[in-house]
């Protein structure tokens, strides 16, 4: 982002599910570590609910959050690792261990599961040669199955990353996959920006 | 790119007319077609002013409850000297629904400007709103549209040069379901596990920070600005007594078109499977229809007559909810789709009522084994004995949601449960 981030979005910045990067130091050490901290304590009433955001922070940064990084977050927020944990551990989106460059996301709730979800699945899996949760060997793809993403009238949908997929059929899996392998983000891969995204 | 779908059947766009215009994102854009306009009106109002009018509209809580806007914010305590906040619920994970997703994606400024007319109306300081984690791209919007609020005094100290200030913040979830209760998202927003919390102390007592909270959904607040701006008769125009206004309706399953459709409510919901989404692909008639996302009772092809208000739904036995038609052709199984649905709730419970954590997993391991053709004789009454426990005994309403589909697909399809048991079986059962 090119512009400064305004503290009211600053817990909202979109997680970058497969960056690479790690910090230099301790978290709340580093320079972006320490404003978005401050930023994001400008927000609300208490430290706490500074949690969410600060794991989100976490996850952008790396890829995934390990329990070394709960127990920072923990004492940037005066809470215990232990609940820290507990509540990491309660969201599905926090990676607890790292995941493929590509993270693949498939819908196959009751919408999807009408339209083949169960199909495209498989035709991930078999595509990217792994099974459900495992990273390839390259460390290219990680395919799992997902709840509902909320976009049920464009059934399959797919996220991979962050972007979404939408109709996705199990035909047309093999060039999905084909133009994530080729591109150096899933933003690459084809997926239906609305116009004039921000 | 979704909306709105041509069709021959007349919609009736007021919230989702801008949708599909990217200028309408723009606060520049979003202006030129009326925008904040309200926002400027309910300034020269008291809050009790903006509240009544809301009342008097009798918009009904889009979120799934179906409870009265204008007298939620009512029940928000009088100068009580505490903070007061604003939660708008952007977690939109209800299976079938998707409505939300193209408000705020589509029309930020609306909801900005809808946050900021509740929150006066409320005596709220600050609009936190809670956006479900998967939705990048619309948080990225809605980031731009925030930014662009406060670099325009729209949001912050001094709203439209008034001497009136309110903060907006968005609380980007991390995925989790129960997120979406109310109770459940202020403790998110608190930095807890998402786990709600038995009422009282209900939300206008001690909801957010233990401060008065009034916690509405996107839908419901980004009707509030054409309210404010033409007055509560222009929207009583449109649908019932009851259940006044428009409504985002999101269609998906086996349909020709799928996607939202905004209708004056009590259309018949055959209208909108049949007129407005063209019917199943197949050509095959309906089997099922569930008419208000996942947690709502399943409707039978036959039954696709009623009106699609909220009175009209109940009466049919089933609920509006969400608004969100899960459309199933002939060649359904039904025995499958429950069993999806069940899955996701045993998925998303968060495990604090042993009725809901054991019993929505206990469904779906019934559910499999009919489905495999390894069904026990009792499999059928034990299902319903675990509706019978499920219902009305915990916290929240998750467990309460599985039973409603499943109870209805017992009742209505039980020849689909039964022609998977071994005959013997089902003869013995």
């Amino acid at each position: 982002m090119s512009r400064r981030i305004h503290p009211a979005v600053v817990g909202a910045q979109p997680f970058q599910l497969t960056a690479r990067e790690t910090f230099d130091g301790p978290i709340f050490e580093t320079e972006e570590g320490r404003r978005r901290l401050e930023a994001a304590l400008s927000r609300y009433p208490t430290k706490q609910a500074a949690l969410l955001p600060m794991l989100g922070f976490v996850q952008s940064v790396k890829g995934w959050i390990e329990p070394e990084d709960m127990v920072e977050v923990a004492e940037a927020l005066d809470l215990t690792p232990a609940y820290v944990h507990s509540v990491a551990t309660f969201y599905t989106m926090y990676n607890k261990h790292p995941v493929g460059r590509h993270f693949v996301q498939v819908c196959t709730n009751i919408s999807c599961h009408l339209n083949r979800a169960e199909e495209v699945l498989r035709s991930f899996l078999a595509e990217t040669g792994t099974r459900e949760g495992e990273t390839s060997e390259d460390g290219e793809f990680t395919v799992i199955e997902a709840e509902c993403l909320g976009a049920c009238g464009f059934a399959t949908v797919v996220q991979v990353n962050d972007r979404y997929l939408e109709n996705v059929t199990p035909d047309g899996v093999p060039e999905i996959v084909a133009k994530l392998r080729g591109a150096r983000d899933g933003a690459a891969a084809g997926g239906p920006a609305a116009e004039g995204d921000a | 790119m979704s909306f709105p779908h041509g069709s021959d059947l007349e919609t009736t766009t007021r919230l989702s007319r801008h949708q599909g215009s990217a200028e309408a994102r723009t606060l520049e854009g979003w202006r030129a077609r009326g925008g904040y306009e309200a926002l400027r009106r309910s300034l020269d109002m008291s809050p009790a002013e903006v509240t009544e009018v809301v009342k008097a509209s009798g918009l009904r809580g889009r979120g799934g409850a179906g409870f009265p806007t204008g007298l939620k914010w009512s029940f928000m305590p009088k100068d009580d000297g505490k903070p007061h906040y604003l939660c708008c619920n952007a977690d939109e994970s209800e299976p079938g629904a998707f409505k939300d997703r193209e408000v705020i994606r589509w029309t930020p400024h609306l909801l900005i400007e809808g946050c900021l007319i509740a929150a006066r109306a409320i005596g709220a300081e600050h609009a936190y709103i809670y956006v479900r984690g998967e939705f990048f791209e619309e948080t990225r919007v809605l980031n731009a549209a925030v930014v662009e609020a406060y670099e325009n005094g729209l949001a912050g100290e001094g709203i439209l040069g008034s001497s009136w200030s309110c903060d907006v913040t968005i609380h980007a979830g991390a995925g989790a379901y129960i997120a979406g209760e109310e109770t459940g998202l202020m403790n998110s927003l608190m930095g807890n596990r998402a786990e709600p919390w038995a009422k009282p102390p209900f939300p206008a007592q001690a909801g957010a920070f233990g401060m008065p909270t009034t916690v509405n959904n996107v839908e419901t607040l980004a009707a509030v600005p054409m309210i404010l701006e033409h007055g509560a008769e222009w929207y009583r125009q449109w649908g019932s007594e009851r259940s006044p206004g428009t409504k985002l309706w999101s269609c998906s399953g086996h349909l020709v078109r799928p996607g939202n459709y905004e209708f004056a409510l009590g259309l018949p919901l055959s209208d909108i499977i049949f007129e407005a989404c063209g019917g199943t692909p197949s050509g095959r008639p309906v089997k099922a229809v569930i008419p208000g996302g996942s947690s709502t009772a399943f409707l039978g092809g036959d039954e696709l007559d009623c009106a699609t208000t909220y009175e009209g739904l109940a009466e049919a036995g089933s609920a509006l909810g969400t608004a969100s038609p899960i459309v199933m052709d002939e060649d359904t199984d039904i025995v499958a789709a429950m069993r999806r649905i069940a899955q996701f709730y045993a998925h998303e419970s968060c495990g604090q009522c042993v009725q809901c954590r054991e019993g929505t997993s206990w469904v779906v391991r019934i559910l499999q084994r009919i489905e495999a053709g390894d069904g026990r004789p009792s499999d059928i009454d034990t299902l319903y004995e675990l509706c019978e426990q499920m219902t009305g005994r915990t916290i929240c309403v998750l467990a309460d949601s599985v039973v409603f589909p499943l109870r209805s697909s017992l009742d209505k399809f039980r020849a689909d449960y039964e022609a998977l048991m071994k005959p013997s079986l089902v003869a013995a059962g």
